[in-house]
């Protein structure tokens, strides 16, 4: 079967001033290969600094590799850090949803804004289409009126959710989404992300601290150490067997 | 899941609104709105509603008092002065000078200054260090001593004290308005509209400017103030606005020489002064607080 998702060689460093005319390079992402299938969950783990946060970025598009290509259903959308502007196929979740989302628009204006630069659709179909939405991750139709500050975290971060669900993508990219919620909202938000999953065959790239979450949501896991892949297979397999000295830390065996 | 109030009218506001509410608690920043607002329409009706001409002479009454004085007349409420013209007369038209003038000045410094800004913000590297170091030499010169530098070489007027004020205040306007930017700029929620596809200038109307626009009317107060005391400053050392012109500094000068005989015609010029200056200040200050305010929610 093709991957959904297809990551090739990723490549990224950056570059830093370190004197008047000295640059420092800092390689933060070496090699970075993976697959998704379509409806799987890919888990991302590693220390600080190992460059999670920068492989989500640059799935999403928000940063640029250096080398190597991203494909999505066999079709080349980044390849050596020039990716085609069309493609909203993937979209991400940050870390902290009060930051997020700008302050100063409404709900329904900001998913508007989605819809209008991306599609053709015309105020109507894009008003009902918004509804639609807001209702399929647990809000209610009257939040297109509100504004971010009047929501709690763990609806903010559902609104974040309705932002990236909108433009229907295929992969959605969780950067640390579920790390600043607290348990129970954190458990509502992952039983509706695998409800949509199931729903509309999505798949994820969880990156996360959370073992037990990574446990109970992911098909295959990645560990990531120091920009470079540690370990990589069926998160079953992983947790039964750690191969790499970091996942074995992290463990605990 | 937690209830929702679904017909929550009283809190489904918008961000301005919520800024007004808190504003109107502050009950200085309130009183000093209204007295803004006064001097306002009193700038632009105040040829139309003033009871004498500037200059008509009444060869009658030379220097009277004001008219709760018991040597004063009741037709001239505040006084004359010595060429028996009324003071509150020349009082009102010269709002239109000192404060309507100041208010265009600084409403023309506020959009050059928002536009240049923007550009600062979001330009990089070369382009941008350069605007910001040329800024920061500016900005080491005293705004009233740049301004007599600039009426130095277009020469005295008031025409050109306005122009000197806008190009005195400019540099700062450039420089807050560019952090300003830079900061939301780099602000998640900016990383997200960029996502969705928005362009260079979708962000600037839809994402920063909607999140800035309280702070650029901060920054017009103060620059209001300084163009008050700067336009009254100039008149006042001749270098602005020329008598018989009705500005208030230039009242102050022209009386200054009756001081002793005749002190309600420098002292009444001055309380103005000190009024549009405390309104306009008081506003901006109410802003602010209600900004610092929301910051900490």
């Amino acid at each position: 079967m093709q991957p959904l998702l297809k990551v090739q060689a990723l490549n990224k460093s950056f570059c830093t001033r370190a004197g008047v005319f000295k640059r420092k390079h800092a390689q933060v992402l070496t090699d970075i290969s993976f697959c998704v299938g379509q409806g799987e969950t890919l888990a991302i783990i590693g220390e600080t600094g190992s460059g999670k946060s920068t492989l989500a970025r640059v799935l999403a598009g928000a940063d640029h590799a250096d080398k190597g290509q991203i494909l999505l259903n066999g079709e080349t959308i980044e390849d050596d850090g020039i990716r085609c502007d069309e493609c909203r196929h993937i979209r991400l979740i940050f870390q902290d949803p009060t930051r997020s989302l700008n302050p100063g628009l409404t709900i329904g204006d900001m998913l508007d804004d989605c819809l209008s630069l991306n599609t053709e659709l015309t105020q109507q179909q894009r008003d009902k289409k918004i509804k639609h939405t807001l209702t399929r991750v647990g809000l209610l139709t009257e939040h297109y009126e509100y504004y971010p500050h009047m929501f709690s975290g763990g609806q903010l971060q559902r609104v974040a959710l309705a932002r990236a669900l909108i433009l229907d993508p295929k992969v959605v990219v969780l950067d640390e989404a579920l790390s600043s919620l607290d348990p129970s909202v954190r458990a509502q938000t992952v039983n509706l992300l695998l409800e949509l999953q199931r729903e509309s065959g999505l798949s994820y790239v969880l990156i996360t601290h959370h073992l037990s979450l990574v446990k109970h949501m992911s098909d295959q896991l990645l560990v990531l150490n120091k920009g470079k892949v540690a370990e990589y297979g069926n998160t079953l397999a992983i947790f039964a067997e750690p191969k790499s000295r970091v996942m074995q830390r992290l463990l605990n065996v | 899941m937690a209830k929702f109030s679904l017909f929550s009218e009283e809190s489904n506001r918008s961000p301005l609104s919520r800024l007004w509410r808190k504003f109107k608690s502050n009950h200085p920043a309130l009183v000093g709105l209204w007295v803004f607002v006064a001097l306002t329409l009193l700038a632009f009706t105040a040829p139309f509603i003033a009871p004498y001409g500037i200059n008509q002479q009444h060869g009658d009454a030379l220097l009277l008092p004001p008219s709760w004085h018991e040597l004063g007349d009741v037709r001239f409420i505040l006084g004359t002065d010595d060429l028996g013209r009324d003071v509150l007369s020349r009082l009102m038209n010269g709002a239109t000078f000192t404060f309507g003038l100041s208010i265009v000045a600084a409403l023309v410094t506020t959009l050059i200054g928002v536009v240049l800004g923007t550009f600062a913000g979001i330009s990089k590297g070369f382009r941008s260090s350069l605007l910001n170091h040329l800024l920061d030499i500016t900005l080491s010169i005293p705004s009233l001593l740049l301004a007599i530098i600039i009426i130095a070489v277009l020469g005295p007027g008031l025409l050109n004290t306005v122009w000197a004020i806008i190009f005195a205040l400019l540099p700062q306007h450039i420089h807050s308005v560019r952090n300003l930017v830079v900061e939301e700029l780099n602000k998640d929620y900016i990383s997200a509209f960029r996502l969705d596809g928005a362009s260079k200038w979708q962000i600037l109307t839809r994402g920063v400017l909607p999140n800035i626009y309280e702070h650029i009317v901060v920054i017009f107060t103060m620059a209001l103030s300084t163009a008050i005391l700067d336009i009254a400053a100039l008149g006042f050392l001749k270098l602005g606005a020329q008598p018989p012109t009705t500005e208030w500094g230039a009242i102050l000068a022209e009386n200054l020489s009756l001081i002793y005989l005749a002190p309600w015609t420098v002292g009444l010029p001055g309380v103005l002064l000190f009024i549009a200056v405390l309104s306009t200040n008081l506003v901006g200050d109410g802003l602010r607080q209600v900004l610092k305010g929301r910051k900490v929610d």
